[in-house]
């Protein structure tokens, strides 16, 4: 049974196709520092330079990239599982043109050289308020299109987005307490040790809530969906998703390891870090068991070979994060290109890849079809990001172990067997690997773009009338 | 050594860690229901047309797996500090472990640098062995600003030129590792003003033989001789005692161009060498004042 209103399809489109152009510039000025490392005369001008675009690409693939993607499956799913058209949608049009315009502000001033110097929070304060108004914003259509729900109960992708949408907020604000000095100067409220601590406290979350509790809320939509199974525990849920959220809090000491901070704070986060293993599995087993029954579509479907792919990866970085966060594991890997690599497995093979195929899911849906101009382009796809991030990862674990074995050789004598200079020149070569496997995933992106340019051109935009709640059975 | 201001703290800090573990441990506890036999339920809400969760029982192995975590986080957090400022069971802080560590290295370490602190740094420069370590530990602390050749940067000295800010003696050069140096020299800008700085930048250029405006030069040397010669001396030949540059000779710590020289004038320089009296000990500092008197002598044989 169909009733007359429609589903808010405009802003989820908007957001959606964006996502896949942030996600070109992104990875392209992570391909461009990429080659700067091994090239450094590629560093022209001072708004060329490596420092300036390093905070860029990071700002462009999480927030961009990632937030796009999160934004649109957020409005989609939470429309679609609570049978009722979006609440405010000029509010929702205001977060779109309004995260737009953050972006772009960052894109411009991040060259410049306007930075307050918190990693993955760089943008100065203006900014800083402009991204709370927006999120604000996002919370209060989130929320209210929860609140006019039809259907008795609330769908557990919706708790994921609603954890991650209600956690940046806090975040985001407690982190950006700044002193402004001039309209692009601030400076932390924070100072020493407590600064660190509430940098990398909002640093962890923003990998808990961002790229973990948002985007499990796009794979408890995605998977059953193009899978077609039911999701396979409901009681799993319910046990990781608050066991999640109890502790992700806590882990944010685990990246000042033998530093100023605490002994305390430090066994905190790294006892922890250690537990969330098992939430973050549950998560894992949850999604890829969801496929038990519907395992042979892998063979012909590769939407759903980037969703499982995307657990795959998910669960790795998981399991290697927490063992990271071992103190005496931390003391060789920190500091490191293990970590850049830990962090890619993570961005490129969870994150990028559920995103990717949930976009991939989503879009010819916007315009009243169920599938994309080419399926064969998107296996295409598929293979191309997954050597890529393999290259990617396996190039820095290398790399980081090396360079971490390097660092703590000593000599007979007590002093070091090599010069920083010489774990430098050393890694050279996985750093050229890891070019070419960022080219390829930026390739991959190129595919997805020309795919989706087929998929919509000429295309009327469709927004798909409300469903009734079905009746249980 | 408290990390907290007051035992509020420690209570907070405490009670949540307790509330979170206790937290994990009931939702686990409260939801180990074993598999009926029959098939799976599924439930009964349908969400988007299809929808739908099943209600299986946690795995097993995910299960074993999560208790064993929760074990060990009480367990650790028994044995190490954590728990707000209580100090865990053996007792164990970052600073001791430090010590201790500290402690056996120099134990091992340290005879082999006795034998050359005893030796006069002229013989130790000539002992190829601890020249090269002396190197590494060049390349080590001092590398970052003199560069791994040791020929320094703008405003990093060259150390293989046998020109020296302090002089180049070896107890001199142990002492400015040991003691670090403060170069300060002071802003003429607004005593002199434009043309007198002018002036007297063409005079400077003048006394090491560079292209000038004789004019200029000619004035600024009576610039010069009122306001220069107290640090750099009638001749500008510099005053090794307060680490004022000698301006005769062609080498420059920030560059000889003019725009430079005016630069320097106008708004004076300071430079800072730090002290690794704390950070290396004397046996480190001992080797590596071997090792820099070693590059200028080797630089005379050339």
């Amino acid at each position: 049974m169909q009733s007359q209103a429609s589903y808010d399809y405009r802003v989820v489109r908007q957001f959606a196709i964006m996502a896949v152009v942030w996600g070109i510039v992104g990875m392209l000025v992570g391909v461009i520092i990429a080659a700067q490392l091994i090239w450094p005369q590629l560093d022209f001008q001072e708004w060329f330079h490596f420092g300036r675009l390093r905070p860029l690409h990071t700002n462009a693939v999480i927030f961009a990239f990632g937030g796009s993607a999160l934004f649109a499956t957020s409005y989609y799913v939470v429309q679609r599982t609570c049978h009722t058209r979006l609440f405010a949608p000029a509010l929702a049009q205001f977060t779109f043109w309004g995260w737009q315009a953050i972006i772009v502000a960052a894109a411009i001033t991040l060259p410049m050289g306007f930075t307050v110097g918190k990693e993955y929070a760089e943008l100065e304060w203006p900014i800083k308020i402009a991204i709370a108004v927006v999120w604000v914003s996002y919370a209060v259509v989130f929320f209210g299109t929860i609140v006019k729900r039809k259907t008795p109960h609330i769908y557990v992708a919706n708790w994921f987005y609603g954890a991650f949408i209600l956690a940046v907020a806090i975040l985001h604000i407690v982190n950006s307490a700044v002193i402004p000095v001039s309209m692009f100067k601030s400076y932390s409220a924070y100072a020493g040790v407590q600064d660190a601590m509430i940098q990398w406290w909002y640093g962890h979350n923003a990998v808990g809530f961002f790229l973990t509790a948002g985007f499990l809320g796009m794979m408890y939509y995605f998977v059953p969906k193009q899978a077609g199974r039911p999701v396979y525990s409901y009681r799993l849920s319910v046990v990781h998703f608050w066991a999640l959220i109890f502790t992700y809090m806590w882990a944010g000491p685990h990246h000042l390891h033998y530093t100023a901070l605490p002994d305390w704070a430090q066994s905190l986060g790294m006892t922890f870090s250690l537990i969330l293993l098992a939430p973050s599995w549950g998560g894992m087993i949850n999604g890829i068991m969801t496929l038990s029954g519907a395992w042979d579509k892998l063979r012909t479907d590769p939407i759903l070979k980037f969703l499982v792919t995307s657990l795959s990866f998910y669960g790795m970085s998981t399991f290697e994060g927490p063992m990271m966060s071992i103190k005496t594991v931390n003391a060789l890997s920190h500091y490191t290109d293990w970590t850049i690599g830990h962090v890619h497995s993570g961005a490129l093979g969870w994150v990028a890849m559920v995103s990717i195929g949930s976009i991939y899911y989503l879009l010819p849906r916007m315009y009243g079809k169920t599938e994309m101009y080419s399926t064969r382009l998107i296996t295409l796809h598929f293979w191309t990001a997954t050597v890529g991030i393999v290259l990617y990862i396996a190039s820095m674990w290398v790399a980081g172990v090396m360079q971490g074995m390097m660092a703590r050789a000593i000599n007979p004598d007590g002093t070091l067997t090599y010069a920083f200079v010489e774990t430098v020149k050393n890694s050279y070569p996985f750093w050229e690997i890891r070019l070419v496997g960022g080219i390829l995933f930026l390739g991959g992106m190129f595919i997805m773009l020309y795919n989706m340019i087929r998929t919509i051109a000429g295309e009327k935009p469709v927004d798909a009338p409300v469903l009734e709640v079905a009746a249980a059975h | 050594m408290s990390d907290f201001v007051s035992d509020f703290w420690h209570y907070y800090v405490l009670g949540l860690v307790v509330l979170s573990l206790a937290f994990c441990v009931w939702i686990l506890a409260s939801n180990m229901t074993k598999r009926k036999p029959g098939p799976v339920t599924l439930h009964h809400h349908i969400w988007d047309e299809d929808l739908q969760e099943y209600n299986n029982p946690l795995p097993r192995w995910w299960m074993y797996l999560f208790w064993g975590a929760l074990v060990f986080a009480v367990g650790y957090l028994f044995l190490y500090p954590g728990l707000g400022h209580l100090p865990g069971k053996i007792g164990w802080t970052a600073v001791e472990q430090y010590k201790e560590e500290m402690k056996k290295a120099d134990e091992q370490f340290n005879p082999i640098y006795d034998k050359y602190l005893k030796q006069d740094l002229l013989a130790v420069s000539a002992n190829p062995e601890a020249q090269a370590m002396g190197q590494r530990l060049f390349l080590t602390y001092c590398a970052q600003c003199h560069g791994a050749d040791a020929r320094g940067a703008k405003g990093f000295p060259n150390l293989t030129d046998n020109d020296w800010l302090y002089g180049g003696q070896p107890a001199t050069i142990k002492t400015t590792i040991t003691g670090g140096r403060q170069g300060a020299m002071p802003a003429w800008g607004p005593v002199l003003g434009a043309d007198g700085v002018k002036d007297v930048a063409n005079y400077v250029r003048s006394l090491s033989g560079l292209a000038n405006d004789s004019v200029r030069a000619e004035r600024g040397k009576t610039v010069f001789m009122t306001n220069c010669v107290a640090c750099h001396g009638p001749e500008g030949k510099g005053n090794q005692a307060l680490g004022a540059p000698n301006l005769t000779d062609r080498i420059w710590l920030y560059g000889s161009s003019e725009a430079t020289i005016i630069e320097t004038v106008t708004y004076g320089r300071q430079n800072q060498m730090p002290s690794f009296k704390d950070l290396l000990g004397e046996r480190k500092i001992h080797l590596l004042a071997a090792y820099v008197l070693s590059l200028s002598k080797n630089q005379d044989k050339q």
